[in-house]
């Protein structure tokens, strides 16, 4: 198996946590894991992105390749379409739908929905909204983590188990609001995939 | 042994702690920072007394690095491409004087200036100085070379430098660690004048740097940091350096290439494996992050009957980081790219914090400089530079650490009245403070102003040299008491701090303007911790 990843957000969103769940399940099941982070000056409120790439089968570059990416995971719709350059052609865009504004000219939200439904393979999810319900907002990265369960191809249980050691230094009652936020997200992705 | 997931320079960090060294010297800067917050957070550090304190520039820690090993241990000194100009003076003198206790000296270049203000290339350092250079490819090649590059130094009696890239910086992936070094005991070196370059010295030591070429050469090509991978299609050589291995092998694996391939890592680059791969294919293609330095090497000026192709043929971009698409081009691959990226899609540029003190202190100073019109503010390096960008575009120069003091009295020693100067607590620590020094000497007019967020922002929040200490420093460099001003950066006091600026920009002499608050960040992340 091979599953690139590109996540992709603002500074501060939360996408290394994202990048971290995934990469200690990987690893728990003996795969291959790369994983690019942007530090420094991008971090200021910037776009940032990772590219995490999982395999069977040594992994090369740090990058992926352009056109060969098998799914954008975004917690931010605009950021989401930043990087379809990479996406292939079956690939998932799957993304918040919640902007986060922080510059003058952000667009017209309903443009940039418009360019996501026309990737074929992709999901909006209303991630802040299922956080809020879970329990925090804060969460909401681990709901997109959810949502993109069913194509990362790791076992559900094994993310259930990553986000047991990752955050179990901060108590039994922010484990579980991580786990509830995976399963709702997981289950509004496949609400909205039928739909 | 255990496999820890950690970025290439949480790897180098790991590595040179297992390699036994007793202090690690830094100044922060991207992308080399992390390597010093690992030992800083590393509980076997702390068991072993590793010295892993900030030092006030990559200078300082050059020459802090080079007494530790003069006294007989192991030391790591890191910075980023742009912070070895700082330490040069010390680092080409440390290949003359050689070392004692193994010396690593670790630079991260930026290529495509992700956080940078240039793309220099440090192998050309090496060349220069005449000490072997290290380029890992991968994760466990951070480590391994790191470990063994202490062992290296003290075979030769050497620094030995070593050199990464952002995307191996920043990168995580499994290492597996070594058996734990013992760190070496405090002994003096056995040679008392060894360190001492005065010029009857320092001209027999050179002379025994150059007579060590030849050694350095072979054993780049015994010690299995370089090695030829065997090819069958020899149609085309491939030389790959560092990180540019790996991209190779990503297009090589996905296209099914069998290209002979010589990986190098680790310089001077041996004549003899260059000879053997140019000798046995129709052409070279080479591989390189950063400069095109080994292609330069092989083409030389004068024609040969070597085909070489790489950065300077147009093979490979010019400038700016490589990746599996310009590889696979380079290739003569057809690459698919995705779609196009959408028009909707805006800009996100980085910019400052909500809240950010250095806003602040930019409305007050713009409204001050009104009257006097655009183009008289020097900055520099931090992220005060975003003042810069709309909607504050309030800076007209950011070149290297401290510049902003010395171009401002320049120009104000050229008539430009008033000549602002702004900087960071710990860009003026760090080369800001000999610049005023010079300005109090003469009484050039200039405005410093120093934007203190007590701590060093733009690398994530290190401690600053400068805090609690600014006041102190400007007194005690000469600066006249009542022109040395402390101002708190609030929206509320946006008036009083104006017209405070205002007064000083008047002033014919020299004034320093210290705006102190904390930075958001680091106070937020303070708050959080002291609930825990």
């Amino acid at each position: 198996m091979k599953t690139d990843i590109i996540l992709a957000g603002v500074g501060g969103q939360g996408i290394l946590s994202i990048a971290a769940v995934i990469g200690m399940a990987a690893i728990d099941n003996d795969l291959y894991v790369k994983q690019a982070e942007v530090h420094g000056m991008s971090q200021r409120g910037g776009a940032v992105q990772s590219h995490l790439r999982i395999s069977d089968q040594p992994v090369h570059s740090d990058l992926i390749p352009a056109g060969s990416c098998d799914m954008i995971l975004s917690v931010e719709p605009m950021e989401s379409l930043r990087y379809v350059s990479f996406l292939s052609e079956k690939g998932w865009l799957i993304t918040n739908s919640k902007p986060f504004v922080n510059i003058n000219d952000y667009p017209d939200v309903e443009k940039i929905y418009g360019e996501i439904r026309n990737i074929p393979n992709s999901l909006l999810i209303d991630a802040d909204a299922i956080a809020a319900e879970v329990g925090s907002r804060k969460v909401s990265n681990i709901v997109m983590l959810g949502a993109s369960a069913d194509y990362l191809g790791i076992d559900f249980s094994s993310l259930e188990q990553s986000i047991r050691v990752i955050f179990g230094r901060k108590g039994e009652e922010i484990v579980q609001m991580n786990i509830n936020a995976l399963n709702t997200g997981k289950k509004a992705a496949r609400v909205q995939s039928v739909s | 042994m255990d496999k820890l997931v950690l970025l290439g320079d949480e790897a180098i960090a790991q590595g040179a702690i297992d390699g036994g060294i007793s202090g690690v010297y830094a100044y922060p800067g991207t992308p080399s920072t992390e390597i010093t917050e690992y030992i800083q957070r590393s509980k076997i550090a702390a068991q072993r007394k590793i010295h892993s304190e900030w030092s006030a520039n990559e200078k300082t820690a050059m020459e802090a690095a080079l007494g530790m090993s003069y006294a007989g241990k192991r030391a790591l000194v890191c910075m980023k491409h742009v912070g070895l100009n700082v330490a040069a003076d010390a680092f080409i003198n440390s290949a003359i004087t050689g070392i004692n206790g193994g010396l690593v000296v670790l630079v991260a270049d930026d290529p495509s200036m992700h956080s940078s203000q240039n793309e220099q290339d440090s192998r050309f350092y090496g060349k220069f100085s005449m000490v072997p250079v290290l380029e890992p490819a991968n994760q466990q090649e951070c480590y391994d070379l790191t470990y063994k590059a202490f062992g290296l130094s003290e075979k030769y009696k050497l620094p030995v430098l070593v050199r990464v890239t952002t995307r191996l910086a920043h990168s995580r992936a499994g290492v597996i660690r070594r058996q734990l070094l013992p760190q070496k005991e405090t002994m003096i070196p056995e040679d008392h004048t060894q360190f001492i370059l005065l010029p009857a010295f320092a001209r027999k030591r050179y002379r025994g740097l150059l007579d060590q070429q030849p050694d350095m050469e072979a054993d780049a090509a015994s010690l299995g940091f370089n090695m030829i991978q065997q090819g069958k299609d020899r149609s085309r050589g491939i030389i790959a350096c560092g990180i540019a291995y790996n991209y190779y092998m990503e297009v090589a694996t996905r296209y099914q290439l069998d290209h002979p391939v010589l990986k190098v890592s680790h310089y001077p680059v041996p004549t003899a494996m260059l000879q053997e791969l140019a000798d046995s294919t129709e052409e070279l293609l080479v591989m390189e992050e950063g400069y095109p330095m080994v292609e330069e090497l092989l083409t030389g000026v004068l024609k040969t009957k070597y085909r070489v192709r790489g950065r300077l043929t147009g093979d490979l971009p010019r400038d700016g980081e490589l990746n599996p698409g310009v590889v696979a081009r380079s290739l003569g691959i057809q690459v698919q790219e995705g779609r196009d990226i959408p028009q909707v899609v805006a800009n996100r540029p980085p910019a400052l914090c909500k809240g950010c003190s250095h806003i602040d202190m930019y409305n007050a100073l713009n409204e001050a400089l009104q009257p006097y019109g655009p183009g008289r503010v020097f900055s520099d390096i931090g992220c005060y530079t975003l003042g810069a960008l709309p909607p504050y575009n309030a800076i007209n120069s950011c070149v290297d650490m401290g510049a902003s003091v010395t171009m401002a009295k320049g120009a104000s020693d050229a008539g430009l009245r008033p000549a602002v100067a702004v900087i960071g607590d710990s860009t003026f620590t760090h080369s800001g403070m000999t610049g005023l020094l010079d300005a109090v000497i003469e009484q050039t007019p200039v405005t410093v102003i120093i934007s203190d967020n007590s701590t060093t922002g733009m690398t994530g929040g290190q401690k600053s040299h400068a805090t609690n200490r600014l006041l102190n420093i400007c007194k005690g460099l000469g600066v006249e008491e009542k022109h040395i001003i402390e101002i708190n950066p609030l929206k509320k006091h946006h008036d009083e701090n104006t017209q405070i600026i205002a007064d000083e920009l008047a002033y014919e002499g020299v004034s320093v303007i210290i705006a102190s608050r904390e930075c958001i960040q680091t106070a937020s992340r303070r708050k959080k911790e002291a609930k825990k």
